[in-house]
């Protein structure tokens, strides 16, 4: 049989149909859409992940002080053993490295920010220059922290935006002098932008040199060593090289973590890779149902057009034609509704984060427009097979009969 | 030519077992006009399906063409009926979401003949029936004498050897049921086609040249027509 005229007639059939072909199509639409839907949000969320992540810098090692066994289970806590990380650590790490590019020692702390008779507590940064291509960051006006301030523990500042904003306003900040805690520090950049990266302000922060901070905080223990690969590639070689000259520095006790930024990204990675696949998994199953919806609406029109058939066979249809006349039937309803499915499903994506009170990323890939479509095609073949099966082997005679 | 020995033909309804044919022979030569007649029950039915290909027999040999067909798979019957045998029945049996040229078509749809060749067909098929003037009418749209002549138009668009019509005339007046059989006689006569009629009434019968008598599945009678109508 010529398969321009089945197409043909599979469609006027459907056609004949209207209603009940939109209907049937239905199920397959909204099994299709929340595939689309429920994938792009899964997608948009690792997507947001990765770009937060590599936002904060990439090939990071962070080194901390305490060893955290990431394995898991039960050991007792380690009593004051914890050997806290220094500023030498830092310095003795860089210089020893050969895979290393940077160490760069870090300490959190709070501090009342005063000027004039503004103040407010803030996170304070104690840091190296090296810092700011680390992290990503840009100066909008002035510098930053230098070497030179570093060695000098000059007390100089520079100010996140939020803290340049609420203690400045539009006033010019630059050259001014602030107090942090007990001592003044003169104002010597501004930074620009960056926004909340991981739930971390990073404009609501100022930055010292890490030398000043020591004084500032009255300690000399590091929050964090940063630490960046000179090749991507070695970020192994680097964790490795890193223990090896951390514990003999600290005879021979591992009583820091290393973690890599690509680890996290990794197992962040994993885990929403496998959250949008369960939720495709269960959109699946609507469109399997919609599948079911097809066969049932196949069976109920093979029986209707018994008669039809019987003719059909009686001028000469052999068993294939009238399968493929009914299975091009199924595969219709399952495609187009697939297709409008992928286009409701993509468009949605897009539109309605616009519409939510909330953040939501979402972004529709092209594996999961091809894998809704291909999935709807099979559900097709393969619940049309059945109905378009007995509408084959129905017995001439009898179809003919049948009123 | 058709050949039919000692055909015979159970059904099994339940656990019973129905013999629709007990033995009926019969042959068939091309250019016939033979009418089968019998009462409701008599096997005619069965008869004509085995003859058209619908059906195989139980036991018994068929010849069409002196080629035995009686074993044929389904497909393989298909093929016969789609190159060699045209279909009327008393019900028509139009497909009512198609006009009147689409019907006619639809043999073609499943014989080798290239598509761009089947409008101009069908076409033919219908001015042969005197139909041109209604091609593209649905068959709720035209009278039960007119359906029936697009269903003859589709019976003989693949220039069939034999046309098997079933009650052709049943559900017509007798002014429409005469018109198609002098259609059908003409074709018989012009073309030399062979048509067997299944028809209960005599008069119907009266148009071919030959008919013969079914009674519990066997051929109790065969006669020439002397003065058939014309």
């Amino acid at each position: 049989m010529n398969i321009n005229e089945t197409f043909r007639v599979s469609l006027e059939a459907l056609l004949a149909n209207k209603v009940r072909s939109s209907l049937t199509m239905l199920g397959v639409i909204i099994g299709v859409t929340a595939v689309i839907l429920l994938v792009s949000v899964g997608e948009g969320a690792r997507l947001y992940i990765e770009t937060e992540l590599t936002g904060l810098g990439t090939n990071l090692l962070i080194v901390t002080p305490g060893k955290v066994d990431t394995r898991g289970g039960f050991r007792p806590h380690s009593v004051g053993t914890v050997r806290k990380l220094s500023y030498d650590d830092a310095l003795f790490l860089k210089r020893r490295s050969q895979y290393l590019k940077e160490a760069v020692p870090v300490i959190l702390g709070t501090a009342n920010l005063k000027y004039k008779n503004l103040s407010r507590d803030i996170t304070v940064i104690g840091l190296t220059p090296e810092y700011l291509y680390l992290r990503i960051l840009k100066i909008e006006s002035g510098s930053f922290v230098t070497q030179a301030d570093i060695d000098t523990k000059k007390k100089v500042i520079v100010l996140g935006r939020t803290a340049k904003k609420e203690l400045f306003g539009n006033e010019n900040a630059l050259g001014k002098l602030v107090t942090v805690g007990e001592s003044r520090y003169r104002v010597v950049g501004i930074m620009a932008r960056k926004g909340v990266s991981l739930g971390f302000d990073f404009d609501d922060v100022v930055f010292i040199p890490v030398t000043s901070a020591q004084e500032l905080f009255d300690t000399d223990k590091l929050f964090e060593i940063i630490t960046s690969v000179k090749n991507p590639e070695n970020l192994d070689k680097g964790i490795a090289e890193i223990k090896e000259i951390m514990i003999k520095r600290h005879s021979n006790k591992e009583d820091f973590t290393i973690t890599s930024q690509s680890d996290i990204l990794s197992t962040m990675q994993t885990i929403l890779t496998i959250m949008t696949g369960v939720l495709a998994g269960i959109a699946g199953i609507s469109l399997v149902v919609g599948g079911i919806g097809i066969m049932n609406i196949m069976l109920v029109s093979v029986r209707e057009r018994t008669r039809e058939i019987g003719i059909r066979k009686a001028v000469g249809a052999k068993h294939k034609d009238i399968l493929i006349q009914f299975l091009i039937e199924s595969i219709t309803l399952s495609v187009v509704g697939g297709i409008i499915g992928i286009i409701i499903g993509g468009g949605s994506s897009v539109v309605i984060p616009y519409f939510l009170p909330f953040y939501l990323p979402t972004q529709v890939t092209l594996w999961s427009v091809l894998l809704a479509f291909f999935f709807s095609a099979a559900v097709g073949i393969f619940f049309g097979i059945y109905p378009a099966r007995k509408a084959s082997l129905l017995d001439p005679i009898e179809s003919l009969r049948y009123e | 030519m058709i050949v039919l020995k000692d055909i015979k033909k159970s059904y099994q309804m339940g656990d019973q077992s129905i013999e629709a044919l007990r033995g009926a022979s019969l042959v068939i030569k091309e250019g016939e006009f033979m009418s089968i007649m019998g009462p409701s029950g008599s096997g005619k039915s069965t008869l004509m399906n085995i003859i058209g290909c619908l059906d195989r027999p139980t036991s018994g040999s068929y010849k069409f063409d002196n080629k035995e067909v009686s074993q044929l798979s389904d497909d393989e019957l298909a093929t016969i009926r789609n190159e060699k045998i045209g279909f009327i029945f008393q019900s028509f049996n139009l497909l009512p979401r198609f006009t009147a040229i689409k019907n006619v078509e639809l043999p073609l749809i499943y014989s080798k003949l290239p598509s761009v060749e089947w409008h101009k067909r069908a076409l033919e098929a219908m001015k042969a029936v005197g139909l041109e003037n209604r091609l593209n009418h649905k068959p709720s749209e035209l009278s039960g004498g007119q359906q029936q002549r697009v269903a003859i138009a589709r019976a003989l668009i693949n220039n069939p050897s034999i046309i098997l019509a079933d009650e052709p005339t049943g559900n017509l007046d007798s002014k429409s049921g005469e018109q198609i059989m002098r259609i059908l006689q003409g074709f018989n006569e012009d073309k030399g086609v062979t048509i067997i009629l299944v028809t209960h009434e005599p008069n119907i019968a009266q148009f071919s040249k030959r008919i013969i008598h079914v009674k519990d599945g066997a051929v109790i009678k065969d006669e020439k027509v002397l003065n058939n109508k014309k």
